[in-house]
């Protein structure tokens, strides 16, 4: 566990395996919410921390419910249970504790539940650090840093493609190719600015 | 075979039960009557009221901040349901709808010849757009591109026309104006100043012939209901009586920018 190690993690995370824009998950919350600015933040923001919070359940129940009971094929569904419970358990706390914000999240928060973007992450994280050869404490650190930074690439690449839609409001688009025709045209050509960053491989 | 199936059931029961538990810990109070309206309401999140669906339009019908009326895809049938969920007592607002206020166009003078983005607001990002006034309507019709019910339209004088019988004053248009000169105003007040000039006599005279040139002849004839401020007459309905003499001042109005709808 060293520095090399983390910063490989949070590069690899953030720009070469860019959820979006490399691997092509969550898709459906990047051109449905990036239409403005602000609710595409809100929803990146709380994408990253449901990210980051499933990795460590996700992790908690791989090494310690999985793997003993060597059913490790299960891992896909015993995922989804527990992203789809844990969005709903914060649903209820943010209910109960911040009514403004759970106003302001409103509709994104349920629909976290069915972003492979999470469930991505916690697969990626149970192939990449969940290993034998890997100690307990180095794989939990890496896995908690790399689902961060996957929630931060999100939150990048949302910025950018609402940051890019708002200015396309103003621009003299063909009818057939308005709102998500473009959106896609546009995500492909990010894509491809983003396949650059292949280059950098650790 | 037995393991993966117990352990998977387990997972699933004690993840249920803990929702279960969550569930009753965090509860928070909700007003039965949201539910009602909630149901009462068409249901199709369309969010022509300005809200994002049908749910938060019900929140806001409940705690009196949206009015009884705002779901206009619902109609009569609906708002009879949510008053009757409701009770007795509820006021229904008066009705409101957009007003263009400006009736330049084509007739008022051109500043440069623009020839970017047919869209308003592009238009207005080159000093102010192309018209000579700068409180006016730039034409390119951002208004009738927004507007979800088809209620407003261009006259052949390039002045975007609302039709009151489909307006609901969702303010999408009021938002859309980069010169706000929409403006969401009783539809029982049906005299206004059609014109938010505020530049001197001279100055409107030399760039459009039916602005406000803050003359006062309405002013002294009306009794009160006309005040002109900052070289702009403007209705005030609190001092309007019934014997306010509304025809004649609509006549006399040198440039004709008093309108009655």
């Amino acid at each position: 566990m060293d520095l090399a190690m983390f910063l490989s993690v949070i590069i690899g995370a953030i720009f070469i395996n860019n959820f979006i824009l490399s691997k092509f998950l969550g898709l459906c919350s990047f051109i449905g919410i990036s239409k403005e600015t602000k609710p595409a933040l809100y929803m990146g923001v709380s994408v990253t921390f449901v990210i980051t919070c499933a990795s460590i359940i996700t992790w908690a129940i791989y090494n310690f419910i999985l793997v003993p009971c060597h059913i490790e094929y299960l891992r896909t569904i015993s995922f989804i249970l527990v992203i789809a419970s844990f969005v709903q358990f914060v649903e209820m706390v943010i209910k109960k504790f911040s009514q403004a914000l759970y106003r302001t999240l409103g509709i994104y928060l349920p629909l976290i539940t069915v972003n492979c973007a999470v469930l991505g992450a916690a697969v990626l994280n149970s192939e990449m650090f969940f290993k034998p050869g890997i100690s307990t404490l180095t794989s939990f650190t890496l896995s908690v840093l790399q689902g961060f930074c996957v929630g931060l690439g999100y939150i990048l690449v949302m910025l950018f493609m609402s940051g890019i839609r708002e200015r396309l409001e103003l621009c003299d688009v063909p009818k057939s190719f308005k709102d998500a025709p473009i959106s896609f045209i546009i995500a492909s050509l990010m894509s491809m600015a983003f396949m650059g960053f292949s280059g950098f491989r650790f | 075979m037995l393991i993966p199936i117990l352990t998977m059931s387990i997972m699933g029961l004690l993840f249920g039960l803990g929702l279960a538990y969550a569930a009753k810990i965090f509860r928070v109070e909700i007003d039965p009557k949201i539910d009602m309206v909630t149901h009462a309401l068409p249901g199709a999140n369309c969010g022509a009221c300005g809200m994002p669906g049908c749910a938060s339009l019900a929140e806001a019908i409940v705690n009196g901040k949206s009015e009884v009326t705002s779901c206009a895809p619902g109609g009569q049938e609906v708002y009879d349901k949510i008053a009757q969920i409701l009770g007795a007592g509820i006021k229904v607002k008066k009705k409101k709808i957009a007003r263009v206020r400006c009736n330049g166009g084509k007739a008022s003078s051109d500043k440069y010849e623009y020839v970017g983005l047919k869209k308003c607001a592009g238009a207005n990002l080159l000093a102010g757009g192309n018209k000579e006034c700068r409180f006016g309507c730039l034409g390119f019709g951002d208004c009738v591109a927004v507007c979800p019910f088809g209620a407003i339209h261009l006259n052949e004088n390039n002045i975007p026309v609302v039709d009151g019988s489909k307006c609901t004053a969702c303010g999408k248009c009021v938002k859309a104006c980069p010169k706000k000169i929409i403006i969401l105003e009783y539809a029982e007040h049906e005299v206004y100043v059609k014109c938010l000039s505020h530049d001197k006599a001279l100055a409107v005279k030399s760039i459009c012939p039916v602005g406000c040139i803050g003359c006062k002849i309405c002013e002294k004839l009306s009794g009160g209901a006309f005040m002109v401020e900052n070289n702009l007459s403007k209705i005030d309905y609190t001092k309007a009586k019934p014997d306010t003499p509304w025809q004649t001042v609509i006549e006399k109005c040198p440039v004709k920018c008093i309108v009655k709808e």
